[in-house]
């Protein structure tokens, strides 16, 4: 099943962590120019570069061109970023934890059951710039995961692909038929809460990303220092014990930090799907299975890839926006679909 | 100064004609809104109706020399000068605009602004799909929203755009309060004092020539027809029915979120039998009611009792909440 730890086969000539970077950089770059406000392209390369150290241009902006930049597009395009990088580390962390290809936030019902956090709170009243509306998205994350698990070891053996992804199933459609009698509650929010089931990045300024950065800063930095434990029990859980490794903790951390991962991207951006498939498996292709390339390059990978899809987004249907998580579920479900097939014919 | 104000309120709210406004003629006051209302607008010189929303305009009226500060559910905000340049993501904001004389200041509207005709030819924006940087590149002195599911309001006060946000009026002394309010912001008071006053008027004047026939009579307003979902007497809609002394068979069904529009059970709608109902929904026509299975035994469809109202109008709670009430009492058989 796996050669985990065991070699890293170099597919591509280049380095595939160089070419993950130059990506993400280029998206990045491409992002912060692209928008109907028509900002002079060669302006906003200027005013980047005004910004580096010991480096002073006048870009030629506006004062609003300016602040169209950087209190629009530039927190954005960082919140795109953060919330990219989230979702493929958590379906990483969660492939690595569950040793199941198509583990993935959103198939697991996790993204599901923080959106009805996040819902709830949302109508019993709780303001969306309220440092509580993560922290509610993850208490429903945490619910769901945990009954996802629970109900695939009723259902039977957890190495079956398909269990724990029936479970997850199941769970997210619970938690999302609750999520719309909570929403039917509350007719006045019901527009805001539709427009956030999509999954989209808004432009609203900084405020969503000082929000949930502390708490992706926090998961994002428990996922890598475990990224040798996840190597380590890709060999089986058996054989991770008897080299010392404490399981059952390791397991609940790496958990508990994807999960956090997802609620926070969750609680600002919706439930944008399939990230979490798409990267850490081209990932696996750039640069072998060793969890300890796949969950950086994932967090990379992760920021380029929506990025690239909120391009997109900002684009296809200009002046009108698409909602994000239509263009991740246009691509992401064929994907699932190859992956499925893989793990079919690998078991 | 305040004792000033004070005064001039009381004598307003006693309906003294010292406010100035109710001896306006139609043809200054509003084109918009009257030209379009049945024969009961002609019944202009009935006192104005005089509510708070009358001395609410009048306090605003006090001070209206920009730079001006205006509030709304965005917060308060700063105008420098009379805005040029406006961008209005609804269609009930759009035509109260147009009502006020703004047309000139106005470049933007969303994809529903059809009224009046001169609106179409302005810049269509999605409200729903909204891109704010599609909206900067309009260089907008001003931007209305009637929601902002997607952060709108604070993107637009980052990059110093004056913003104000509406909700849907839940009552016409809220919808007038939106009209005043846009009228100070536009530099328009005196408009927009006309305009309430006009509009009052010619309700009053509906009011009184037809309640007698519409008193106690019960109806059943269509605005959805696959799910239901009916306003009650609480919502906008069911109090202008409720100026004409209808009962709405609505009422009866629970409200438990107290959103004002219960959903109703087809059952129910067939089984309470009203006295006429109006058809407020795009493709539903008397036709099409009768044959629904089961419509044709209720009273109201087998007699011919049903009335089409603009589905335009009566979901916008701008000018033509005139015409809608007209329309209304226009269907009312006369017995």
């Amino acid at each position: 099943v796996t050669d985990a730890a065991v070699s890293h086969p170099r597919r591509l000539h280049l380095n595939p962590s160089f070419v993950i970077v130059v990506v993400g950089l280029a998206a990045g770059v491409a992002a912060v120019m692209v928008g109907p406000a028509g900002l002079p392209a060669r302006g906003v390369l200027l005013e980047l570069a005004d910004r580096l150290p010991f480096v002073a241009i006048d870009s030629g902006l506006s004062d609003r061109q300016a602040a169209v930049l950087w209190q629009l597009r530039v927190p954005r395009v960082a919140l795109g970023a953060m919330v990219g990088a989230s979702l493929a580390a958590a379906g990483g962390a969660y492939q690595g934890v569950f040793r199941n290809p198509l583990a993935d936030p959103y198939l697991l019902g996790v993204a599901a059951g923080a959106g009805l956090g996040a819902t709830a709170a949302i109508v019993g009243g709780v303001p969306s710039t309220s440092p509580l509306l993560p922290l509610a998205a993850f208490t429903g994350g945490a619910v769901a995961v945990v009954v996802t698990y629970a109900l695939a070891r009723l259902g039977g053996s957890l190495r079956t692909t398909g269990t724990l992804i029936l479970a997850g199933v199941a769970v997210a459609s619970f938690f999302t038929a609750a999520q719309t009698f909570a929403q039917q509650m509350a007719s006045d929010t019901v527009r805001e809460v539709f427009a956030w089931i999509l999954g989209r990045l808004t432009t609203s300024g900084w405020g969503e990303v000082t929000l949930v950065a502390p708490f992706l800063a926090v998961a994002l930095v428990v996922l890598l220092v475990h990224r040798r434990h996840l190597d380590v029990m890709a060999v089986g859980e058996t054989e991770a014990a008897s080299l010392g490794m404490h399981v059952a903790r390791v397991r609940f951390w790496i958990v508990l930090a994807a999960t956090l991962a997802t609620a926070a991207a969750v609680s600002v951006a919706g439930l944008i799907g399939f990230v979490g498939i798409i990267v850490p498996h081209t990932v696996r292709l750039m640069a072998g299975s060793s969890y300890r390339s796949i969950l950086p390059l994932s967090l990379l990978g992760g920021a380029a890839f929506l990025l690239v899809a909120d391009i997109i987004a900002r684009t296809v249907i200009a002046p009108s926006e698409l909602p994000i998580g239509v263009i991740t579920a246009f691509v992401g479900a064929p994907f699932f679909a190859v992956i499925l097939a893989r793990s079919g014919r690998s078991e | 100064m305040s004792r000033v104000i004070a005064t001039v309120l009381v004598l307003c709210s006693l309906g003294v004609a010292a406010c100035g406004g109710e001896d306006a003629s139609p043809t200054t006051a509003a084109p918009q809104a009257t030209t379009a209302s049945t024969g009961a607008s002609q019944a202009t010189t009935a006192s104005t109706v005089a509510t708070e929303t009358t001395a609410e305009v009048a306090t605003t009226a006090a001070d209206t020399r920009f730079p001006l500060t205006v509030a709304s559910e965005a917060g308060e905000v700063t105008l420098e000068s009379a805005p040029e340049r406006i961008v209005a993501l609804s269609a009930t904001h759009v035509e109260i605009l147009y009502a006020l004389g703004a047309a000139e200041q106005l470049v933007a509207g969303d994809l529903f602004s059809n009224y009046p005709a001169e609106a179409l030819d302005l810049v269509q924006v999605d409200s729903f799909n909204l891109s704010v940087e599609s909206v900067i590149a309009l260089d907008p002195d001003l931007v209305i929203l009637t929601f902002d599911p997607v952060g709108a309001v604070p993107a637009f006060q980052a990059v110093g755009i004056p913003t104000l946000l509406f909700e849907t009026a839940t009552t016409l002394d809220a919808a007038y309060e939106q009209m005043a309010v846009l009228g100070t912001a536009t530099g328009r008071v005196e408009e927009a004092d006309a305009l309430v006053r006009q509009m009052q008027a010619d309700i009053a004047a509906i009011v009184e020539d037809t309640r007698d026939m519409t008193a106690g009579l019960t109806y059943y307003h269509e605005s959805d027809p696959f799910s239901y979902y009916t306003p009650n007497s609480s919502s906008f809609i069911g109090q202008l029915y409720g100026l004409l002394g209808m009962d709405n068979i609505a009422d009866e069904a629970p409200d438990d979120f107290g959103s004002g529009f219960p959903q109703l059970n087809p059952e129910f709608i067939v089984a309470s039998d009203p006295d006429i109902i109006f058809l407020a929904a795009f493709g539903e026509s008397p036709e099409t009611v009768a044959a629904r299975n089961g419509w044709d035994t209720m009273t109201a469809v087998a007699e011919g009792r049903m009335a089409t109202l603009d589905p335009d109008v009566a979901s916008r709670w701008g000018p033509r909440v005139v015409d809608l009430l007209a329309a209304i009492a226009a269907a009312i058989p006369a017995s």
